[in-house]
């Protein structure tokens, strides 16, 4: 059963999606974006043979609970909101990381307004399901949601990364209300995640562990260390995600250092991994949905994402990824945002 | 005053090196664009290897080219150099003396707005720890070409400090660079203020307003931090009798302590060091850290009249 918290009723409930499934037989990776997965199978295997593609992905999700209308608009329109403090807050602060929060705002808002049990009235909960920001630059966009949602007034978003300040650069868990950890230097937060997650099997706790990297990110060796750590203790209370944008600060991940075929390193080294579109939010709830349904594995969700989505002039935008915008560049951005709302 | 960047120094002197000597590789992290190393990769894309965000593997991969013969400046920031990479370090280049130079952006508190998880405030004293370890802290950007091209010419694992912000140029340090030499930029007799790195500007200032004060301040600047020019530090012991230093990185390892080690076993004299008191950063303008921190030409000056006023 799926809780979901709403900021517009400020209270607990329960989600009406949790009992109610679908069935489909479909295809949800990147190739396939939900269309009929046999003939995408059929159509990409002259690319394969080619060599252009390493692997078919195989991964028809079967059954979905489905988000109703009311629920979708409620995301859809929390994203928009979160799009706009993501811009204000870098613009704001002249520095910040604009393009890799845009990208994932879809999976933090997905998390913090449907999927995760937590409560911003008691953040040390200790059966709230955790929440790392292993891709720390991002921390515009967990900064938004945390201060959406009450765990600080949203006025600290003014003072991000000004001395003084708790919103830091980077997320700093003692600091920030609602940051389970501190991340930053890349690559460490699946290691954290895997040693909370075990910390919660010896606790006999029931809470997940929900994990977001950077598709560069996972370039770092410690991060298969922690894949292989995962496996071993069948750490199934993880459920990690990986940003699949394509771009880190050098250029196109597949030409910094190339990661294709991800989904198949993942499985090889013993997780259970799904390919869904990361700007989805029905691809994104059903696949945690049914990942919490799998047992003895960590579960690994590689999200394909647009960075900078939202702002056309941002999108897949290398140069977005660490830069603010000047004022008309802001300006322009938020009418587009808000036009589109 | 004239600002210019430490680490497009440190690229622009790669940029001419590499024009001379075929040996010279460079490696990135995925911070290439922030180390400058995308200039070096437009003109010599074949000598240039992103490795992605790896920094650990990078320090072995770059011991490796060192073993077969070339010169290989592995770049990344400062805190993923000494911290990450730390065990690659000291066991793939300083202990071996593998012929590595490791170049290190984004050092100290004036990395600015990510805060002190990329601030690397520790990072000579790690590498000062290494034996065999050659450490140089430039002073402005035309020292680090200067620095840049010293470690090329050197046979021996280098650790090349830089920062990310526009530092004052300072004409005095624009000739004669030797590793392991210090450079006296003004003559005193009452106290001797060493800086190292960006702090040399602040120190030159301090010394103009300690005259104000009719005290005779000397400055030297200290590029290299290790091997330490001893005989510059034991000379100024002598003839002032008073020590100031000044870093921009932690007490704790440092210049200051550097030092403070060698005169407290030769010629006990009076040291203060100005630095990051052991306190972890924060996100903020450059500038308004250094003056948070203490890491001024006041603070500088404040020490030297209260250590002129004790003894
Ligand atoms: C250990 C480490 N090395 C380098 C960096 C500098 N850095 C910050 S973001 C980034 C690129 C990250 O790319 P990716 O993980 O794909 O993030 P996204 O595209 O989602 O922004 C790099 C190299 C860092 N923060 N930590
Ligand atoms: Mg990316």
């Amino acid at each position: 059963m799926a809780l979901a918290w709403r900021a517009s009723s400020k209270i607990w409930r329960q989600s009406p999606a949790g009992g109610r499934t679908y069935s489909i037989d479909r295809c949800f990776c990147c190739f396939c974006f939900g269309r009929d997965s046999q003939n995408v199978k059929e159509a990409l295997r002259p690319l394969l043979l080619a060599g252009i593609i390493h692997s078919i992905p195989t991964h028809a999700v079967k059954t979905l609970p489905m988000l109703d209308r009311e629920e979708h608009r409620f995301l859809r329109q929390k994203a928009f909101e979160i799009r706009k403090s993501i811009l204000e807050m870098v613009y704001k602060a002249r520095s910040g990381h604009v393009g890799g929060s845009l990208g994932s705002a879809d999976l933090v808002v997905a998390l913090y307004y449907y999927l995760m049990r937590h409560n911003p009235s008691e953040p040390e909960w200790p059966d709230r399901d955790r929440f790392i920001l292993s891709k720390g630059h991002c921390t515009p966009v967990i900064y938004a949601v945390l201060a959406d949602c009450g765990y600080f007034p949203r006025e600290d978003l003014n003072h991000f990364r000004r001395p003084g300040s708790h919103l830091q650069g980077h997320p700093y868990e003692p600091g920030t209300p609602g940051i389970d950890a501190s991340t930053g230097a890349l690559g460490l937060g699946i290691s954290t995640g895997v040693g909370m997650a075990l910390a919660a099997k010896l606790q006999s706790r029931s809470h997940y562990v929900y994990i977001l990297c950077g598709d560069g990110e996972i370039q770092e060796g410690q991060v298969w260390e922690a894949a292989l750590f995962g496996n071993k203790y069948h750490l199934d209370n993880v459920i990690a995600f990986v940003d699949r944008n394509y771009l880190q600060t050098d250029g196109n991940s597949e030409q910094v250092m190339p990661l294709d075929p991800l989904a198949s390193k993942w499985e090889a080294f013993g997780w259970r991994t799904y390919e869904i579109d990361g700007h989805n939010f029905d691809q994104i709830v059903s696949t945690v949905e049914q990942a919490k349904q799998l047992k003895g594995k960590p579960t690994m969700i590689i999200a394909r994402t647009i960075k900078g989505k939202g702002v056309s002039f941002m999108e897949n935008e290398v140069s977005w990824h660490g830069t603010p915008p000047n004022q008309e560049q802001f300006e322009r951005a938020m009418k587009e945002l808000t036009l589109a709302d | 005053m004239q600002t210019k960047r430490t680490r497009q120094g440190y690229a622009d002197g790669l940029m001419e090196l590499a024009r001379e000597n075929q040996r010279v590789v460079v490696l990135d992290c995925d911070v290439s664009k922030a180390t400058q190393t995308c200039d070096f990769q437009r003109l010599f894309p074949q000598r240039f290897f992103n490795c992605g965000v790896q920094e650990a593997n990078m320090m072995w991969v770059a011991a490796g080219l060192a073993l077969e013969g070339f010169i290989p400046f592995a770049t990344t920031f400062g805190v993923f150099a000494s911290c990450r990479a730390g065990d690659q370090v000291r066991n793939s280049i300083a202990y071996p003396k593998v012929n590595v130079k490791i170049a290190a952006t984004h050092c100290g508190i004036s990395t600015g707005g990510d805060g002190a998880s990329h601030q690397a405030n520790e990072d000579i004293a790690i590498m000062r720890s290494f034996p065999n370890m050659t450490i140089l802290v430039p002073g402005d950007y035309e020292e680090a070409k200067l620095a840049t091209k010293a470690a090329a010419a050197f046979n021996g694992p280098v650790y090349l400090r830089l920062g990310r912000d526009a530092y004052p140029v300072i004409a005095e340090i624009h000739h004669g660079f030797e590793i392991g030499k210090a450079k006296l930029l003004r003559e005193g007799r009452d106290i001797t203020l060493i800086t190292t790195g960006i702090m040399v500007s602040e120190g030159l200032k301090a010394a103009e307003m300690l005259k104000e004060k009719n005290y005779s301040a000397r400055v030297i600047h200290m590029p290299t931090l290790k091997p330490l020019d001893s005989e510059a530090v034991l000379q100024a012991a002598r003839e002032t009798r008073r020590v100031v230093t000044a870093e921009e990185h932690s007490i704790i390892g440092g210049l200051g302590e550097a030092v403070a080690g060698l005169l407290s076993e030769t010629i006990p004299t009076p040291v203060r060091r100005v630095g990051v008191k052991d306190v972890f950063g924060e996100s903020g303008m450059a500038s308004e850290l250094l003056d948070k921190y203490g890491l001024r030409a006041i603070n500088i000056y404040q020490e030297a009249l209260r250590l002129l006023k004790e003894s």
